[in-house]
């Protein structure tokens, strides 16, 4: 045996992790200089946006300035704010438009699905379905106030019609996209119809109508807000209006971040409930 | 005439007329009359496009013939039997449920108690050798593994007709052997009624006991061709013995014209 043979093997296995471990500091290094990037950014806007306002080169009174916005909601933590805690506030908005984004949602699935499977009832209603849809809806709030007064269910109904439509079309698409093989299937293999929706059609709709949640529950924000904002006598979309009532941009700025930090926190639960529905599916590095 | 000595399936006459998107009607079978027998392999070969398939949708009762009778085990078909297993062409695993979950999905349909359908579900399973994979997801694994999820979903189901459309064409060359021969086994146990679609003649001499060729679209039987071949046959070796080759050749005969008259269309369909 010659000592190149002895001795090449030897080379190769101390290499490959060497260069593994190589590349793995390089993904770790370029994580550290994706998130630094971040950080700097904002602190950047946000520095900017201080001393630019600070300076008086923008008006600090129509766009106020970070530090102010970070005290108004400290204000708000600390010695809530004038309706209310500001916990309560948040709680209220969070629960009108979860309420309405709930029967919404299952409004839309329902009816999405039933008209996905009903030629008839497709055929029949799809025009008003599609005038109703046209309506910008954000315009009935004012109407739902006068029906349902200043409490949360003018708010919960301006969610519903909010979320209501896209839910709908999505569920009813995802129903009429079903894989007629997949049908036909389970047919032969025995199921009535009745199986056949709840077991076939609903399962493959389910990502259809997934992808319509996301969108859908920012629409819930957007219908308890702008119902608040109309009359209401709590709720974060109230905090904006009296804010802007006593010119306190501030105030505006602040009841936004709230609301993003919120939105946010659902979409995060949102994306984790997915991920435990939707096992079955490949993930995007398996393909 | 007692039901006992009735076949299979019988077609008398049968048509199937199909509305086109643009508003047209296009004919998929004109007159078919077929006959297969109890526990009997027909192959059914046949221009691409001829209406292969729709023959089999019209067994199985997903679609209504137009004109004509289609009777199954001596009664006429009305919708969707419990005699009847289809295996598609195309992937029809549930991807969202297991393999087990699909493999189970037939007899649960069916009213049958979730043990015993796990039971019978597992011995499948095993027959097919994925026991070890019960747990993944359609997703998980390769075509021919997939195939051998369908066959166990359809053979968990006792089936008396097993009605099967092009379904090795997706998979490799290699796998497709090793799928028809593992098709053999299984279907030797049943007693089954087969009738078998492909474009691919070789395979259905390797496989049926009976080859049937079609005319071009609309299909209709042009000739039927008796399989001498003993069992149990291996796909690989028997496509080499001499009287093989002298049926293919017998056969080729008779399809190569369709195949023929279907080019030609395909080519002044283009022009």
């Amino acid at each position: 045996m010659s000592p190149e043979v002895l001795s090449t093997p030897v080379v190769e296995t101390a290499k490959a992790p060497d260069r593994a471990h190589s590349r793995a500091r390089a993904a770790r290094r370029r994580r550290i200089v994706v998130a630094v990037s971040r950080v700097l950014l904002l602190a950047a806007v946000l520095g900017l946006w201080e001393v630019l306002s600070r300076a008086k080169i923008i008006d600090p009174f129509n766009f106020s300035m970070p530090s102010k916005i970070w005290d108004q909601i400290w204000t708000w933590i600390t010695h809530g704010t004038a309706l209310g805690s500001l916990g309560e506030q948040i709680w209220y908005t969070l629960y009108e438009a979860l309420l309405g984004w709930v029967i919404g949602v299952v409004g839309g699935v329902v009816f999405g699905i039933a008209f996905g499977r009903i030629t008839l009832l497709a055929d029949v209603l799809g025009p008003y379905i599609k005038v109703l849809n046209s309506i910008p809806r954000i315009v009935l709030a004012p109407i739902f106030v006068i029906w349902f007064g200043l409490g949360p269910a003018s708010k919960v109904a301006s969610a519903v019609v909010l979320v209501f439509f896209p839910v709908f079309f999505n569920a009813f698409q995802g129903a009429r996209e079903v894989d007629r093989n997949l049908v036909a299937n389970a047919r032969i293999l025995g199921a009535s119809d009745r199986r056949v929706t709840l077991q076939v059609v609903i399962p493959s709709a389910t990502s259809w109508i997934f992808t319509s949640l996301h969108v859908s529950f920012g629409f819930a924000l957007i219908g308890a807000i702008v119902g608040e904002y109309i009359g209401a006598t709590k709720g974060i979309g109230l905090l904006v209006a009296q804010s802007q009532g006593t010119f306190n941009s501030a105030g505006v700025y602040a009841a936004m971040v709230i609301l993003a930090v919120v939105a946010l926190l659902a979409e995060g639960l949102l994306t984790f409930a997915e991920r435990r529905i939707f096992r079955w599916k490949p993930s995007d590095s398996d393909s | 005439m007692s039901t006992d000595i009735s076949p299979a399936i019988e077609l008398r006459g049968a048509s199937k007329t199909f509305r086109t998107p643009s508003g047209g009607l296009h004919t998929a079978v004109r007159g078919l009359d077929l006959t297969v027998g109890r526990g009997e392999f027909v192959a059914v070969v046949g221009p691409t496009g001829c209406g292969k398939s729709t023959t089999l949708t019209l067994v199985s009762g997903l679609e209504e013939p137009s004109q004509g009778e289609v009777l199954v085990v001596g009664e006429p078909v009305r919708g969707v039997g419990d005699k009847v297993g289809f295996v598609f062409q195309q992937d029809a695993t549930f991807p969202w449920r297991t393999v087990l979950s699909n493999v189970m999905a037939g007899p649960r349909f069916r009213g049958v108690p979730k043990a015993e359908a796990k039971r019978k579900a597992r011995e499948w399973l095993a027959r097919v050798g994925l026991t070890a994979f019960e747990d993944r997801y359609p997703h998980q694994l390769s075509g021919g593994q997939r195939k051998r999820v369908a066959l166990a979903a359809t053979f968990v189901n006792d089936p008396e007709i097993l009605l099967m459309d092009e379904p090795f064409s997706a998979l490799d060359v290699q796998t497709r052997a090793l799928m028809s021969d593992e098709l053999l086994e299984l279907w030797a146990g049943t007693g089954a009624s087969v009738v078998f679609v492909t474009h691919d003649l070789e395979e259905s001499i390797a496989l049926a006991d009976k080859v049937v060729v079609m005319t071009a679209g609309p299909a209709t039987v042009k000739q039927i061709f008796d399989i001498d071949l003993p069992r149990p046959r291996k796909v690989e070796s028997v496509r080499l013995e001499a009287r093989f080759i002298e049926i293919y050749r017998e056969i080729w005969e008779s399809l190569g014209e369709e195949v023929r008259i279907t080019r030609e269309r395909g080519a002044a369909h283009v022009a």
